[in-house]
Protein backbone atom coordinates (compact mmCIF):
# COMPACT_ATOMS: atom_id res chain seq x y z
CA UNK A 1 0.00 0.00 0.00
CA UNK A 2 1.10 3.47 -0.81
CA UNK A 3 0.48 4.52 2.42
CA UNK A 4 1.66 2.91 5.50
CA UNK A 5 -0.53 4.60 8.07
CA UNK A 6 -3.58 3.08 6.08
CA UNK A 7 -3.19 -0.42 7.08
CA UNK A 8 -2.37 0.76 11.17
CA UNK A 9 -5.91 2.40 10.98
CA UNK A 10 -9.52 0.70 11.67
CA UNK A 11 -10.73 1.52 8.43
CA UNK A 12 -7.55 0.53 6.38
CA UNK A 13 -7.76 -3.30 7.89
CA UNK A 14 -11.21 -2.94 7.06
CA UNK A 15 -10.64 -2.21 3.90
CA UNK A 16 -8.50 -4.82 3.27
CA UNK A 17 -11.25 -7.44 4.63
CA UNK A 18 -13.61 -6.00 1.92
CA UNK A 19 -11.01 -6.15 -1.00
CA UNK A 20 -10.37 -9.72 -0.53
CA UNK A 21 -13.83 -10.59 0.33
CA UNK A 22 -14.66 -9.05 -3.21
CA UNK A 23 -12.07 -11.29 -4.75
CA UNK A 24 -13.72 -14.32 -3.29
CA UNK A 25 -17.10 -13.55 -4.36
CA UNK A 26 -15.81 -13.08 -7.79
CA UNK A 27 -13.78 -16.70 -7.17
CA UNK A 28 -16.92 -17.94 -6.04
CA UNK A 29 -19.19 -17.17 -8.69
CA UNK A 30 -16.46 -18.58 -11.04
CA UNK A 31 -15.97 -21.69 -9.07
CA UNK A 32 -20.15 -21.97 -8.44
CA UNK A 33 -20.21 -21.71 -12.84
CA UNK A 34 -17.60 -23.94 -13.45
CA UNK A 35 -19.25 -26.68 -11.45
CA UNK A 36 -22.54 -25.81 -12.96
CA UNK A 37 -21.10 -27.56 -16.01
CA UNK A 38 -20.76 -30.65 -14.11
CA UNK A 39 -24.61 -31.50 -14.25
CA UNK A 40 -24.85 -31.06 -17.61
CA UNK A 41 -21.92 -32.42 -19.01
CA UNK A 42 -19.31 -34.39 -16.94
CA UNK A 43 -16.89 -34.38 -19.83
CA UNK A 44 -16.67 -30.63 -20.48
CA UNK A 45 -16.73 -29.84 -16.92
CA UNK A 46 -13.32 -32.29 -16.79
CA UNK A 47 -11.75 -30.23 -19.77
CA UNK A 48 -12.39 -26.91 -17.47
CA UNK A 49 -10.30 -29.10 -14.99
CA UNK A 50 -7.62 -29.85 -17.24
CA UNK A 51 -7.61 -26.42 -18.47
CA UNK A 52 -7.14 -25.48 -14.49
CA UNK A 53 -4.43 -28.28 -13.80
CA UNK A 54 -0.84 -28.08 -12.63
CA UNK A 55 0.15 -25.39 -15.05
CA UNK A 56 1.99 -22.29 -14.07
CA UNK A 57 -1.05 -19.83 -14.55
CA UNK A 58 -3.42 -21.56 -12.60
CA UNK A 59 -0.52 -22.41 -9.81
CA UNK A 60 -0.37 -18.54 -9.87
CA UNK A 61 -4.11 -17.93 -9.06
CA UNK A 62 -3.99 -20.80 -6.36
CA UNK A 63 -1.41 -18.89 -4.83
CA UNK A 64 -3.39 -15.75 -5.34
CA UNK A 65 -6.72 -17.32 -4.09
CA UNK A 66 -4.37 -18.97 -0.72
CA UNK A 67 -3.05 -15.12 -0.47
CA UNK A 68 -6.11 -13.38 -0.23
CA UNK A 69 -7.69 -16.27 2.16
CA UNK A 70 -4.75 -15.52 4.58
CA UNK A 71 -5.29 -11.92 4.70
CA UNK A 72 -8.57 -12.16 5.14
CA UNK A 73 -8.43 -14.82 8.03
CA UNK A 74 -5.76 -13.20 9.60
CA UNK A 75 -7.21 -9.32 9.10
CA UNK A 76 -10.66 -10.77 10.78
CA UNK A 77 -9.15 -12.30 13.40
CA UNK A 78 -7.56 -9.13 14.46
CA UNK A 79 -10.38 -7.11 13.94
CA UNK A 80 -12.33 -9.71 16.56
CA UNK A 81 -9.63 -9.83 19.09
CA UNK A 82 -9.43 -6.08 18.99
CA UNK A 83 -13.92 -5.29 19.15
CA UNK A 84 -14.18 -7.96 22.01
CA UNK A 85 -11.19 -5.66 23.77
CA UNK A 86 -13.14 -2.35 23.16
CA UNK A 87 -16.61 -4.42 24.48
CA UNK A 88 -14.73 -4.68 27.59
CA UNK A 89 -15.07 -7.83 30.12
CA UNK A 90 -18.60 -6.66 31.63
CA UNK A 91 -21.26 -8.01 30.08
CA UNK A 92 -25.09 -6.83 29.73
CA UNK A 93 -27.40 -8.70 32.14
CA UNK A 94 -30.42 -8.65 29.31
CA UNK A 95 -29.61 -7.59 25.49
CA UNK A 96 -32.31 -7.14 22.77
CA UNK A 97 -31.49 -7.58 19.07
CA UNK A 98 -33.28 -5.05 17.15
CA UNK A 99 -35.18 -6.50 14.45
CA UNK A 100 -33.25 -4.61 11.77
CA UNK A 101 -29.73 -6.06 12.72
CA UNK A 102 -28.95 -9.24 10.54
CA UNK A 103 -28.34 -12.77 12.97
CA UNK A 104 -25.27 -13.38 10.37
CA UNK A 105 -23.95 -9.42 10.80
CA UNK A 106 -23.33 -10.59 14.46
CA UNK A 107 -21.52 -13.84 13.52
CA UNK A 108 -19.42 -13.57 11.00
CA UNK A 109 -15.94 -14.59 13.06
CA UNK A 110 -17.79 -17.66 14.11
CA UNK A 111 -19.53 -18.11 10.27
CA UNK A 112 -16.19 -17.14 9.15
CA UNK A 113 -14.61 -20.32 11.86
CA UNK A 114 -17.08 -23.10 10.01
CA UNK A 115 -16.27 -21.65 6.88
CA UNK A 116 -12.38 -22.71 7.78
CA UNK A 117 -12.85 -25.99 8.49
CA UNK A 118 -15.26 -26.74 6.07
CA UNK A 119 -12.53 -25.15 3.65
CA UNK A 120 -9.87 -27.34 5.07
CA UNK A 121 -11.72 -30.80 4.46
CA UNK A 122 -12.78 -29.74 0.75
CA UNK A 123 -8.84 -28.92 0.20
CA UNK A 124 -8.31 -32.35 1.58
CA UNK A 125 -10.90 -34.13 -0.72
CA UNK A 126 -10.11 -32.39 -4.11
CA UNK A 127 -7.53 -30.46 -4.41
CA UNK A 128 -4.79 -32.42 -2.51
CA UNK A 129 -5.42 -35.17 -4.73
CA UNK A 130 -5.65 -32.91 -7.70
CA UNK A 131 -3.66 -30.01 -8.71
CA UNK A 132 -1.37 -30.95 -5.80
CA UNK A 133 -0.59 -34.25 -5.86
CA UNK A 134 0.22 -33.57 -9.81
CA UNK A 135 3.16 -31.26 -9.09
CA UNK A 136 4.19 -33.23 -5.91
CA UNK A 137 4.35 -36.29 -7.20
CA UNK A 138 1.61 -38.24 -5.30
CA UNK A 139 0.54 -41.10 -6.57
CA UNK A 140 -3.35 -41.12 -7.61
CA UNK A 141 -5.83 -41.92 -5.25
CA UNK A 142 -6.52 -45.15 -6.35
CA UNK A 143 -9.96 -45.67 -3.92
CA UNK A 144 -11.22 -42.94 -5.79
CA UNK A 145 -10.87 -44.18 -9.31
CA UNK A 146 -9.96 -41.10 -11.64
CA UNK A 147 -8.19 -41.78 -14.72
CA UNK A 148 -6.26 -38.93 -14.20
CA UNK A 149 -5.38 -35.72 -11.74
CA UNK A 150 -7.60 -33.30 -13.82
CA UNK A 151 -10.90 -36.12 -14.15
CA UNK A 152 -12.28 -34.08 -11.31
CA UNK A 153 -16.01 -35.68 -12.53
CA UNK A 154 -14.65 -38.63 -10.92
CA UNK A 155 -13.75 -36.82 -7.82
CA UNK A 156 -17.04 -35.64 -7.47
CA UNK A 157 -18.94 -38.44 -8.01
CA UNK A 158 -17.12 -40.64 -5.72
CA UNK A 159 -17.11 -37.88 -2.71
CA UNK A 160 -20.82 -36.87 -3.15
CA UNK A 161 -22.00 -40.05 -3.00
CA UNK A 162 -21.23 -40.80 0.14
CA UNK A 163 -24.48 -39.34 2.43
CA UNK A 164 -22.24 -37.80 5.43
CA UNK A 165 -19.94 -35.60 2.76
CA UNK A 166 -23.97 -34.04 1.39
CA UNK A 167 -24.60 -33.50 4.75
CA UNK A 168 -21.46 -31.80 5.71
CA UNK A 169 -21.30 -29.60 2.41
CA UNK A 170 -25.03 -28.80 2.67
CA UNK A 171 -23.87 -27.16 6.49
CA UNK A 172 -21.12 -25.48 4.92
CA UNK A 173 -22.94 -24.10 2.44
CA UNK A 174 -25.66 -22.22 4.33
CA UNK A 175 -22.54 -21.19 6.73
CA UNK A 176 -21.30 -19.32 3.43
CA UNK A 177 -24.77 -18.50 2.69
CA UNK A 178 -24.95 -15.96 5.84
CA UNK A 179 -21.71 -14.90 5.53
CA UNK A 180 -21.41 -13.69 2.22
CA UNK A 181 -26.03 -12.19 2.90
CA UNK A 182 -23.83 -10.15 5.22
CA UNK A 183 -20.35 -9.54 3.81
CA UNK A 184 -21.64 -8.77 0.44
CA UNK A 185 -23.28 -5.16 1.06
CA UNK A 186 -20.83 -4.87 3.50
CA UNK A 187 -17.98 -4.74 1.62
CA UNK A 188 -19.70 -1.93 -0.38
CA UNK A 189 -20.65 0.25 2.70
CA UNK A 190 -16.79 -0.10 4.38
CA UNK A 191 -15.29 1.32 0.65
CA UNK A 192 -17.82 4.20 1.37
CA UNK A 193 -19.57 2.94 -1.65
CA UNK A 194 -23.02 3.20 -0.21
CA UNK A 195 -26.19 6.12 0.42
CA UNK A 196 -29.83 5.69 1.36
CA UNK A 197 -30.26 4.94 -2.20
CA UNK A 198 -28.32 1.87 -2.23
CA UNK A 199 -28.60 0.86 1.00
CA UNK A 200 -32.01 -1.30 0.22
CA UNK A 201 -30.59 -2.56 -3.04
CA UNK A 202 -27.40 -3.66 -1.85
CA UNK A 203 -28.65 -5.37 1.01
CA UNK A 204 -31.28 -7.09 -1.53
CA UNK A 205 -28.60 -7.65 -4.11
CA UNK A 206 -26.37 -9.28 -1.28
CA UNK A 207 -29.04 -11.79 -0.92
CA UNK A 208 -29.38 -12.67 -4.69
CA UNK A 209 -25.83 -13.25 -4.85
CA UNK A 210 -25.37 -15.42 -2.00
CA UNK A 211 -28.59 -17.62 -3.39
CA UNK A 212 -27.19 -18.17 -6.60
CA UNK A 213 -23.92 -19.22 -5.29
CA UNK A 214 -25.40 -21.44 -3.13
CA UNK A 215 -27.77 -22.85 -4.87
CA UNK A 216 -25.53 -23.61 -7.65
CA UNK A 217 -23.05 -25.32 -5.38
CA UNK A 218 -25.93 -27.37 -3.73
CA UNK A 219 -27.24 -28.32 -7.19
CA UNK A 220 -24.19 -30.23 -8.61
CA UNK A 221 -23.98 -31.83 -5.37
CA UNK A 222 -27.23 -33.37 -4.79
CA UNK A 223 -27.24 -34.08 -8.77
CA UNK A 224 -24.10 -36.19 -7.96
CA UNK A 225 -25.77 -37.84 -5.30
CA UNK A 226 -29.09 -38.52 -6.61
CA UNK A 227 -26.66 -40.33 -9.99
CA UNK A 228 -25.17 -42.22 -7.76
CA UNK A 229 -28.30 -44.28 -5.78
CA UNK B 1 -60.28 8.80 32.51
CA UNK B 2 -58.94 6.19 35.14
CA UNK B 3 -55.33 5.58 34.92
CA UNK B 4 -54.06 2.55 36.76
CA UNK B 5 -50.75 3.14 38.48
CA UNK B 6 -48.28 0.42 38.35
CA UNK B 7 -46.17 -1.86 40.89
CA UNK B 8 -43.10 -2.29 39.32
CA UNK B 9 -39.53 -4.22 40.90
CA UNK B 10 -36.16 -2.75 39.66
CA UNK B 11 -33.05 -4.35 39.48
CA UNK B 12 -30.47 -1.56 39.39
CA UNK B 13 -26.47 -1.64 38.93
CA UNK B 14 -25.34 -0.64 41.95
CA UNK B 15 -21.11 0.14 41.77
CA UNK B 16 -19.45 2.32 44.27
CA UNK B 17 -16.40 3.41 42.32
CA UNK B 18 -14.34 2.89 38.96
CA UNK B 19 -12.65 0.10 40.30
CA UNK B 20 -14.82 -1.56 42.47
CA UNK B 21 -17.00 -4.85 41.89
CA UNK B 22 -20.56 -4.20 40.76
CA UNK B 23 -23.51 -6.21 40.94
CA UNK B 24 -27.70 -5.89 40.91
CA UNK B 25 -29.91 -4.39 43.44
CA UNK B 26 -33.51 -5.15 43.16
CA UNK B 27 -35.87 -2.92 44.93
CA UNK B 28 -40.20 -2.58 44.62
CA UNK B 29 -41.44 0.72 43.41
CA UNK B 30 -45.41 1.33 44.34
CA UNK B 31 -47.62 3.67 42.47
CA UNK B 32 -45.69 4.70 39.67
CA UNK B 33 -48.03 7.09 37.21
CA UNK B 34 -47.83 5.53 33.47
CA UNK B 35 -48.05 9.47 32.84
CA UNK B 36 -44.24 10.15 34.42
CA UNK B 37 -41.25 9.54 32.32
CA UNK B 38 -38.70 7.40 33.40
CA UNK B 39 -36.37 9.12 34.83
CA UNK B 40 -39.30 10.62 37.27
CA UNK B 41 -39.80 7.14 38.05
CA UNK B 42 -36.20 6.87 39.05
CA UNK B 43 -36.21 9.92 40.73
CA UNK B 44 -39.43 7.87 43.01
CA UNK B 45 -36.72 5.78 43.54
CA UNK B 46 -34.19 7.28 45.35
CA UNK B 47 -36.76 9.38 47.45
CA UNK B 48 -37.61 6.20 48.76
CA UNK B 49 -34.04 5.28 49.06
CA UNK B 50 -33.27 8.62 50.97
CA UNK B 51 -35.99 8.27 53.22
CA UNK B 52 -34.80 4.19 54.25
CA UNK B 53 -31.50 6.18 54.86
CA UNK B 54 -29.67 4.33 52.11
CA UNK B 55 -27.05 6.10 49.26
CA UNK B 56 -29.28 7.05 46.09
CA UNK B 57 -28.58 5.65 42.88
CA UNK B 58 -26.06 7.67 41.06
CA UNK B 59 -27.47 8.08 37.33
CA UNK B 60 -26.44 11.34 34.58
CA UNK B 61 -29.30 13.82 33.38
CA UNK B 62 -29.77 17.17 32.92
CA UNK B 63 -31.77 18.53 30.14
CA UNK B 64 -34.77 16.42 30.57
CA UNK B 65 -36.28 16.95 27.17
CA UNK B 66 -33.87 14.82 24.96
CA UNK B 67 -31.19 17.23 23.26
CA UNK B 68 -28.44 16.63 26.04
CA UNK B 69 -27.77 13.10 25.63
CA UNK B 70 -26.79 12.79 29.35
CA UNK B 71 -29.52 10.01 29.99
CA UNK B 72 -27.13 7.29 29.36
CA UNK B 73 -29.20 4.04 31.07
CA UNK B 74 -29.20 0.53 29.27
CA UNK B 75 -32.82 -0.21 29.90
CA UNK B 76 -34.37 -4.37 29.44
CA UNK B 77 -30.93 -5.01 27.24
CA UNK B 78 -31.77 -1.87 24.84
CA UNK B 79 -30.25 1.47 25.47
CA UNK B 80 -32.31 4.06 26.23
CA UNK B 81 -35.23 1.11 26.97
CA UNK B 82 -37.86 -0.53 24.52
CA UNK B 83 -39.29 2.91 22.78
CA UNK B 84 -38.07 4.34 19.28
CA UNK B 85 -36.29 6.97 18.41
CA UNK B 86 -36.03 8.57 22.43
CA UNK B 87 -33.95 8.79 24.93
CA UNK B 88 -34.53 7.98 28.71
CA UNK B 89 -35.67 11.43 29.69
CA UNK B 90 -38.75 11.13 26.96
CA UNK B 91 -39.09 7.37 27.81
CA UNK B 92 -42.84 7.06 29.29
CA UNK B 93 -43.43 4.53 32.77
CA UNK B 94 -46.80 3.50 29.90
CA UNK B 95 -44.46 1.43 27.97
CA UNK B 96 -44.14 -0.76 31.03
CA UNK B 97 -46.59 -2.85 32.19
CA UNK B 98 -47.72 -2.86 35.87
CA UNK B 99 -45.70 -5.97 37.87
CA UNK B 100 -43.09 -5.75 35.59
CA UNK B 101 -39.46 -6.12 36.04
CA UNK B 102 -37.34 -3.97 34.64
CA UNK B 103 -33.68 -3.78 34.27
CA UNK B 104 -31.39 -0.72 34.62
CA UNK B 105 -27.60 -0.95 33.61
CA UNK B 106 -25.06 1.43 32.56
CA UNK B 107 -23.45 2.07 29.03
CA UNK B 108 -21.45 -1.05 29.16
CA UNK B 109 -18.42 -0.89 26.76
CA UNK B 110 -14.31 -0.62 27.63
CA UNK B 111 -14.30 3.46 26.26
CA UNK B 112 -17.05 4.25 28.46
CA UNK B 113 -15.42 2.90 32.02
CA UNK B 114 -18.13 3.42 34.84
CA UNK B 115 -17.67 5.89 37.27
CA UNK B 116 -20.38 5.43 39.72
CA UNK B 117 -23.74 3.03 39.43
CA UNK B 118 -25.18 4.13 36.48
CA UNK B 119 -22.86 7.10 35.36
CA UNK B 120 -19.97 5.99 32.92
CA UNK B 121 -17.10 8.89 31.56
CA UNK B 122 -18.32 9.83 28.72
CA UNK B 123 -15.04 11.81 28.07
CA UNK B 124 -13.47 10.22 25.06
CA UNK B 125 -16.31 11.42 22.91
CA UNK B 126 -14.95 15.23 24.08
CA UNK B 127 -11.51 13.90 23.04
CA UNK B 128 -12.62 12.55 19.18
CA UNK B 129 -14.42 16.50 18.80
CA UNK B 130 -11.26 18.00 20.04
CA UNK B 131 -9.19 16.17 17.48
CA UNK B 132 -11.17 17.69 14.81
CA UNK B 133 -14.92 17.92 15.10
CA UNK B 134 -14.84 22.23 14.61
CA UNK B 135 -14.58 24.28 12.12
CA UNK B 136 -11.74 26.88 12.09
CA UNK B 137 -12.43 30.16 11.76
CA UNK B 138 -11.03 33.77 11.10
CA UNK B 139 -11.94 36.52 13.43
CA UNK B 140 -13.89 39.12 11.98
CA UNK B 141 -17.20 40.49 10.83
CA UNK B 142 -19.75 37.44 10.63
CA UNK B 143 -20.30 36.66 7.54
CA UNK B 144 -24.07 36.80 5.81
CA UNK B 145 -25.51 33.07 6.28
CA UNK B 146 -27.45 33.46 2.76
CA UNK B 147 -24.14 34.66 1.16
CA UNK B 148 -23.60 30.64 0.33
CA UNK B 149 -25.88 28.83 -1.27
CA UNK B 150 -26.22 25.28 -0.38
CA UNK B 151 -28.65 22.36 -2.30
CA UNK B 152 -31.26 21.21 0.00
CA UNK B 153 -31.21 17.46 -0.18
CA UNK B 154 -27.04 18.84 1.60
CA UNK B 155 -28.55 20.97 4.25
CA UNK B 156 -31.33 18.14 5.00
CA UNK B 157 -28.53 15.35 5.60
CA UNK B 158 -25.99 17.76 7.14
CA UNK B 159 -28.93 18.43 9.73
CA UNK B 160 -29.85 14.77 10.02
CA UNK B 161 -26.51 14.07 10.60
CA UNK B 162 -26.14 17.58 13.49
CA UNK B 163 -29.02 16.13 15.24
CA UNK B 164 -26.37 13.26 17.49
CA UNK B 165 -26.70 14.63 20.72
CA UNK B 166 -23.25 12.74 21.88
CA UNK B 167 -25.51 10.05 23.94
CA UNK B 168 -23.00 6.83 23.44
CA UNK B 169 -26.11 4.89 22.69
CA UNK B 170 -24.20 3.99 19.62
CA UNK B 171 -21.48 3.01 21.29
CA UNK B 172 -23.33 0.98 24.38
CA UNK B 173 -24.82 -1.05 21.79
CA UNK B 174 -22.26 -2.30 19.41
CA UNK B 175 -21.34 -5.84 19.92
CA UNK B 176 -17.76 -4.08 19.08
CA UNK B 177 -17.97 -0.94 21.21
CA UNK B 178 -17.06 0.93 17.68
CA UNK B 179 -17.99 4.92 18.39
CA UNK B 180 -18.59 4.92 14.10
CA UNK B 181 -21.76 5.92 14.16
CA UNK B 182 -21.13 9.25 16.66
CA UNK B 183 -17.83 9.80 14.76
CA UNK B 184 -19.49 8.99 11.40
CA UNK B 185 -22.31 12.17 12.42
CA UNK B 186 -19.36 14.69 13.40
CA UNK B 187 -17.80 14.02 10.14
CA UNK B 188 -20.77 14.08 7.95
CA UNK B 189 -22.11 17.56 9.34
CA UNK B 190 -19.44 19.27 8.32
CA UNK B 191 -18.06 17.75 5.43
CA UNK B 192 -21.81 17.98 3.54
CA UNK B 193 -21.59 21.72 3.97
CA UNK B 194 -19.16 24.34 2.44
CA UNK B 195 -17.89 25.53 5.32
CA UNK B 196 -16.70 22.61 6.09
CA UNK B 197 -15.60 21.19 3.11
CA UNK B 198 -12.24 22.99 3.23
CA UNK B 199 -10.75 20.73 5.88
CA UNK B 200 -13.03 17.66 5.75
CA UNK B 201 -9.83 15.55 4.59
CA UNK B 202 -7.85 16.27 7.61
CA UNK B 203 -10.97 16.10 10.06
CA UNK B 204 -12.09 12.36 8.82
CA UNK B 205 -8.16 11.26 9.58
CA UNK B 206 -7.54 12.91 12.88
CA UNK B 207 -10.89 11.99 14.24
CA UNK B 208 -10.71 8.06 13.57
CA UNK B 209 -6.81 8.35 14.32
CA UNK B 210 -8.38 9.31 17.79
CA UNK B 211 -11.05 7.16 18.04
CA UNK B 212 -8.27 4.29 17.40
CA UNK B 213 -6.47 5.38 19.51
CA UNK B 214 -8.88 5.63 22.40
CA UNK B 215 -9.72 2.02 21.94
CA UNK B 216 -13.12 2.22 20.32
CA UNK B 217 -13.47 -1.19 18.08
CA UNK B 218 -13.72 -1.58 14.36
CA UNK B 219 -17.15 -1.76 12.81
CA UNK B 220 -18.89 -4.59 11.41
CA UNK B 221 -21.89 -3.26 9.78
CA UNK B 222 -24.14 -4.60 12.13
CA UNK B 223 -26.34 -1.52 12.14
CA UNK B 224 -27.33 -1.82 15.93
CA UNK B 225 -26.22 1.88 16.45
CA UNK B 226 -28.72 2.82 14.37
CA UNK B 227 -31.60 0.96 15.75
CA UNK B 228 -30.86 1.96 19.08
CA UNK B 229 -29.66 6.00 18.10
CA UNK B 230 -32.41 8.29 19.84
CA UNK B 231 -31.91 10.37 17.27
CA UNK B 232 -31.88 8.17 14.27
CA UNK B 233 -28.73 8.86 12.93
CA UNK B 234 -28.43 6.46 9.53
CA UNK B 235 -25.36 4.45 9.11
CA UNK B 236 -25.20 5.54 5.45
CA UNK B 237 -23.50 8.49 7.83
CA UNK B 238 -20.86 5.51 8.14
CA UNK B 239 -20.23 5.06 4.21
CA UNK B 240 -19.39 8.46 3.81
CA UNK B 241 -17.04 8.62 6.76
CA UNK B 242 -15.51 5.35 5.16
CA UNK B 243 -15.46 7.25 2.10
CA UNK B 244 -13.85 10.54 3.31
CA UNK B 245 -11.45 8.78 5.56
CA UNK B 246 -10.27 6.12 2.50
CA UNK B 247 -9.94 9.37 -0.22
CA UNK B 248 -7.78 11.46 2.25
CA UNK B 249 -5.30 8.57 2.68
CA UNK B 250 -4.93 7.81 -0.88
CA UNK B 251 -4.68 11.72 -2.08
CA UNK B 252 -1.73 11.45 0.37
S1 LIG C 1 -25.03 8.78 16.79
FE1 LIG C 1 -26.97 8.55 17.88
S2 LIG C 1 -26.53 7.02 19.45
FE2 LIG C 1 -24.55 7.77 18.72
S3 LIG C 1 -23.99 9.42 20.09
FE3 LIG C 1 -25.07 10.37 18.36
S4 LIG C 1 -27.24 10.47 19.02
FE4 LIG C 1 -26.21 9.05 20.40
S1 LIG D 1 -31.51 14.31 30.12
FE1 LIG D 1 -30.89 15.44 28.32
S2 LIG D 1 -31.32 14.00 26.77
FE2 LIG D 1 -32.13 13.00 28.52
Amino acid sequence: MSNPTLLKSSIGKKLLMSITGMFFVLFLLFHAAMNAVHIFSPEAYNEVCEFLGANWYALVGTSVIALGFIIHIAYGTILTIQNRKARGADRYDSEVRPASVEWASKNMFALGVIIFVGLILHLWMFWSKMQFAEIANIPLDAEIGASSYADGSSFIMYWFSKPWVVITYMVWLVAIWFHLTHGFWSMFQTMGLNNKTWMSRLRCLSDIIATIICVAFAAVIIAAFCMSL
Amino acid sequence: MEVQNLNLTLKVWRQKGPKEQGHFETYSLQNISPNSSFLEMMDVLNEQLINEGKEPVAFDHDCREGICGMCSMYINGEAHGPDDHVTTCQLHMRKFKDGDTITVEPWRSAGFPVIKDLIVDRSAFDKIMQAGGFVSVNTGGVPDGNAIPIPKPNADEAMDAASCIGCGACVATCKNGSAMLFVSAKVSQLALLPQGKVEAARRAKAMVAKMDELGFGNCTNTGACEAECPKGVSITNIARLNREFLCAKFVD
